[in-house]
């Protein structure tokens, strides 16, 4: 299985992504804030890749920097590839709802004064479209009329699958899912990701966006640890059965953070975009914390145990 | 149905009570004018030279012998029983007066009504989609500009260079000078509706544009934008499908909104191109302590402001699924 992982052409490749938003500072100083800095991850096809962090940590910005929608006032760098090319601006709008998909987070992504059919079928009133329609509707348990309803007449668990099928509407390669269970309960949750592994299946990558890391190991292949706007860690999901295969303190801290397995606080808080210039964001609240973690300019990425990290001093191998 | 028939019966009921509300203001702020119907409309010379008993009569015939409440009572019984009095200065029922002023101010009002709004919307949309850019900037101030300058001011603005200068429109008035009534056509009264029709819409573009472009703005800002451009929307089918959706009710409420705007703006209008419109007779009647004539007009165009108000309400339920959805429950 790992062998024929490798076989296969990444869909997606994001190499050394970072995103800026410019804002002005008291009236009439432009700063650039650094939100996601110098982000790498890959997503294959048939493959769960779940990006984890906490809010405000620039995952959503992350997902869109990919489809090419980012707002006006800021800009990025870097380089994204799909299916081995580049993607351009000029490319992303092609290959929106043709190839690249959304699922975003919830009912306030629906047109309130739009019926669902309408927005489904984006405006295309011939046969096959509205044929299409019905049948992604149904794939997800709604039946025919839900075309009809506008989104104030769905429910949470209805509204959720709506934006599933919305973004299987074109048989998408790459699917992008940004935070989209919150407010639902445990086995409502369960259905949708459940539905998400299905869509991995058929062949399409997946990038699951949440903040929930009990959650994604639940469907993920492999894990990418986002904080404080860079990427600290990827580790195959395999590595989250046992704290001493993890390879990045927070990684860790966030292991044991978890319900099972000690609900530990982590001390401390995320720093907040743009105060963390240099050095490892992490450092203020790592108990292996040196002196040079927070001077470093840059703290590289290494291979280590066959994940990736990012760490002067990652945590060694150990049998817990 | 049922549903919306007992809201229309619930407004025209509050807009029955709104008409009293307005009459009693008006008749105590008529009362209250300082101006002595008799030095106004007679003159001081001529008052002097005439007889007691002469003074008696024409006080009589301007109310000022009556008390106020019994002046106000006497209104409201004839105009429960549908008369809306004579008018004191042009000596003719106050409803034919209206109705004669009203049809020549039609045209005014409606054409400056729909070209306000529709260049408004317009403008706003498109300063809402290119926000931040030249065609906003150049909108924003444009509009600024005008809403900063008073709409008697641009009347003069318009007559200055439209007809003294170029020539090309009549001065004033609703028909030409010394031509037989008959003989006018409605070409020479469009000719001379033009002017007042453009300085009424431009007053009311700015306010339009500016209140549609906000909307426009958080419209295109919202998650459901985002999300139909990651869908893969173009922009041209974003702001046709739904932005146009998302600011259609606010800009129900401006444009119906916007009949009071109009209405008023007309009696400024009206009075600078000595256009003998509704407004124009407003002011004859004020400054002529015409009693009957002041408060029928009042009454008119209350109840004009109030069917647009109304008008917009019940549009909100045709376009809002909300409120349709509610409804056919």
């Amino acid at each position: 299985m790992e062998k024929e992982r490798q076989n296969k052409k990444p869909i997606l490749e994001v190499h050394h992504v970072s995103i800026w938003f410019t804002r002005y500072d008291q009236g009439i100083r432009r700063s650039s804030l650094p939100v996601i800095r110098d982000l790498s991850l890959t997503v294959e096809p048939g493959e769960v890749v779940a990006v984890v962090g906490a809010s405000g940590s620039g995952k959503s910005l992350l997902a869109h920097g990919i489809l090419g929608i980012l707002p006006y006032n800021s800009h990025m760098e870097g380089e994204i590839l799909y299916g081995g090319e580049p993607l351009t601006k000029e490319r992303a709008e092609k290959l929106r709802g043709n190839g690249l998909a959304l699922i975003p987070q919830g009912v306030t992504y629906l047109d309130p004064l739009m019926k669902v059919g309408a927005q489904l079928t984006r405006g295309r009133k011939d046969e096959k479209t509205k044929e299409r329609c019905r049948q992604v509707l149904e794939k997800y348990g709604l039946g025919p009329e839900t075309a009809d309803l506008y989104p104030f007449e769905l429910s949470g668990g209805m509204a959720r699958r709506v934006l599933i099928a919305s973004a299987v509407m074109d048989e998408p390669r790459l699917i992008i899912a940004d935070e989209p269970t919150p407010g639902l309960d445990a086995r409502a949750a369960g259905r949708i990701l459940g539905h998400f592994r299905e869509l991995a299946e058929t062949g399409a990558g997946m990038l699951f966006i949440t903040h929930d890391l009990e959650l994604a190991l639940t469907i993920a292949d492999r894990v990418v640890v986002f904080y404080a706007g860079e990427t600290i860690e990827e580790a195959r999901a395999e590595d989250f059965q046992d704290e001493g295969r993890l390879r990045h303190p927070f990684t860790r801290a966030l292991f044991r953070a978890m319900p099972s397995h000690g609900f530990a606080p982590i001390r401390g808080s995320q720093p907040y975009p743009g105060t963390v210039s240099s050095g490892c964001p992490f450092a203020g609240q790592c108990e292996a914390g040196r002196k040079e973690c927070g001077e470093a300019d840059r703290i590289p990425v290494q291979r280590v145990r066959g994940g990736l990290v990012r760490c002067l001093y990652p945590e060694k191998e150990e049998t817990v | 149905m049922r549903h919306r028939l007992l809201f229309t019966a619930k407004k025209l009921l509050r807009m029955g009570l709104l008409l009293l509300g307005v009459s009693i203001v008006t008749f105590l702020l008529m009362s209250a004018s300082p101006l002595d119907p008799l030095q106004t409309n007679v003159g001081q010379a001529a008052l002097g030279t005439m007889s007691q008993e002469q003074v008696e009569r024409l006080e009589a015939y301007w109310g000022m012998d009556t008390p106020p409440l019994e002046r106000y009572a006497g209104w409201l019984t004839d105009l429960l029983c549908g008369d809306m009095g004579t008018s004191l200065l042009y000596r003719q029922p106050v409803t034919s007066v209206i109705w004669q002023r009203l049809s020549s101010s039609l045209l005014l009002l409606l054409s400056a009504w729909v070209i306000s709004g529709v260049l408004g919307l317009l403008l706003g949309v498109a300063a809402g989609v290119w926000r931040g850019r030249w065609p906003d900037k150049l909108i924003r101030g444009w509009c600024l500009l005008l809403s900063s300058s008073p709409a008697f001011w641009l009347a003069i603005l318009l007559l200055l260079v439209f007809s003294v200068w170029l020539g090309w429109l009549p001065a004033g008035l609703s028909v030409p000078i010394g031509m037989e009534s008959s003989l006018v056509t409605a070409g020479d009264r469009l000719r001379h509706a033009i002017l007042p029709a453009v300085t009424l819409s431009i007053t009311g573009v700015s306010n339009i544009a500016l209140h549609t472009r906000e909307k426009m703005v958080d419209v295109l800002e919202s998650d459901y934008i985002l999300f139909a451009r990651a869908r893969g929307e173009s922009m041209g089918s974003i702001v046709w499908r739904h932005g146009l959706r998302g600011i259609s009710l606010p800009a129900i409420t401006l444009q119906f909104g916007s009949v009071s705007e109009i209405i008023g703006g007309s009696v400024l209008v009206e009075q600078v191109f000595s256009y003998p419109g509704l407004g124009q007779a407003a002011v004859t009647a004020g400054l002529g302590s015409d009693l009957p004539l002041l408060m029928g007009i009042t009454l008119i165009t209350s109840a004009i402001v109030f069917g647009g108000n109304l008008a917009a309400d019940l549009l909100y339920g045709a376009v809002d699924p909300k409120i349709r959805r509610r409804a056919a429950k």
